[in-house]
């Protein structure tokens, strides 16, 4: 064997040390980063979710988080979300009585999955008011959903009553082609942006035939907490 | 007189370092390189901008700590190395992103983590990073960097202005402006970057005809 290809040949030891080196240096790096930013990164989620509550509950003064679990149960909401629950936030005008429940929907649009946060006021069992928690829909198109004044004309008061059994919504939340919504439980589509405008609908229907029969036996139970 | 000039040389030399990804190189218009997070997301100028400084931070990161480390790495384990070290920034852009703004977190997207495979960073560590001290090596990475975010800002700004009519979410032609939609689609992407290729293409054909021209005049 010659000198310059006796060179070239590493001991295995020699690539395991460095790889081991490397490895340690950048889990080190990493999970100082992760610890470094948990506080500020958790701040952040929680800013974006109280602020789209207090946007979907204009009267909100404060707000509680829960969890309605597949029991039939709620109970005031931890870190960890149990399998089969759903989260939502009771939110409390000044005089402490209960002005709203605010809930996530969640369905596929034009370019991902739109979330969205809804405001559903038990007193005249509908819907007052959607905020996007996160989409990628495509830039003046899909995002009009934000900004379209007529779009977000039809959450001033959508029907989302539950039936006899209370065991879903008496109707299906469905959004409508642009124009020809007559019934109080339709959204009037966005003429363009009818794939968004439809993703938000179901959004709403999903979370609402989910969490509003669980929630029904327990409105008293929430308007009553301080 | 010979202090002066050895005082001069590296100056020259790391201005020449850092002005190569900025102009002569640009990774966006002179290599064409990074085009999937150049295209996907330049639909503002904010997003293009985070774009290119999350991929500067990680560059200038991943070429420092890739410099450092030049003379212990085998060369059989190098690309291994080099890829742990990028997906290790990556990973700290990524959180500290999230740390900085949710909002714009969820429009980078998925192109964050993309950043990993994002060729001009493995390729800045293989080619360069990994034969010069940290110093260069950084301050190549910074230009390189700043040359990507410079690409990227100038398809974003254009895309938002005539996209949206407006640029950092500002309004700039009233309400009546009706907006080219396609700007924001993903052809509009093409369009625009085709038209920046254009006009490097020209600036750089000029600029060499210029100098060939002084050298004419120079030699006659």
């Amino acid at each position: 064997m010659n000198a310059p290809a006796a060179a070239a040949l590493e001991s295995p030891w020699a690539m395991i040390r460095t790889l081991g080196v490397v490895a340690t240096l950048c889990g080190v790096i990493i999970v100082a980063a992760y610890q470094w930013t948990l506080a500020p990164i958790a701040a952040n989620r929680r800013i974006v979710i109280e602020r789209a509550v207090f946007k979907v509950i204009p009267s909100a003064h404060r707000i509680e988080p829960f969890i309605a679990l597949p029991n039939g149960t709620i109970q005031p909401a931890g870190e960890a979300l149990p399998q089969g629950a759903i989260r939502f936030y009771a939110a409390y005008g000044s005089g402490g009585a209960l002005a709203g429940i605010a809930a996530e929907g969640a369905a596929k649009g034009y370019a991902d999955t739109v979330r969205i946060l809804f405001g559903y006021v038990p007193g005249c069992a509908c819907i007052t008011g959607i905020a996007v928690v996160s989409m990628r829909e495509t830039p003046g198109i899909g995002t009009r959903i934000l900004t379209d004044r007529e779009f977000l004309s039809n959450f001033q008061a959508l029907d989302v009553r539950l039936n006899r059994e209370l065991s879903g919504l008496a109707n299906a939340v469905q959004t409508v082609k642009h124009g020809t919504k007559t019934r109080p439980w339709e959204i009037d589509a966005i003429a363009g942006a009818t794939v968004t405008s439809r993703a938000v609908g179901r959004a709403i229907d999903a979370g609402a035939q989910r969490l509003l029969p669980r929630l029904a036996p327990h409105l008293e139970e929430l308007a009553r907490r301080p | 007189m010979s202090a002066s000039k050895a005082s001069a040389a590296p100056t020259a030399a790391n201005w020449d370092e850092f002005i190569e990804g900025l102009w002569r190189q640009n990774p966006t218009f002179v290599m064409v390189l990074g085009m999937c997070p150049t295209l996907a997301v330049s639909v503002s100028a904010v997003n293009a901008l985070s774009m290119g400084l999350a991929t500067t931070f990680v560059l200038v990161c991943s070429c420092g700590l890739v410099s450092m480390l030049r003379r212990m790495v085998p060369k059989q384990v190098r690309i291994a190395t080099y890829i742990v070290i990028i997906a290790t920034f990556v990973t700290v852009v990524d959180y500290l992103i999230q740390a900085i703004s949710l909002a714009l977190y969820e429009a980078l997207g998925a192109f964050i983590q993309l950043i990993v495979v994002n060729c001009i960073i493995l390729g800045r560590a293989e080619a360069h990073a990994s034969r010069r001290p940290p110093a260069p090596a950084m301050l190549n990475a910074f230009g390189m960097g700043l040359g990507f975010t410079l690409g990227l800002f100038a398809l974003g700004s254009v895309r938002e202005i005539l996209g949206a009519g407006s640029l950092f979410g500002v309004s700039l032609f009233g309400p009546d402006f009706q907006p080219w939609v396609v700007m924001v689609l993903p052809p509009g992407g093409f369009f625009v970057l085709g038209g920046w290729l254009l006009l490097f293409a020209w600036l750089r054909r000029r600029g060499a005809h210029a100098v060939a021209g002084g050298e004419h005049v120079h030699g006659a």
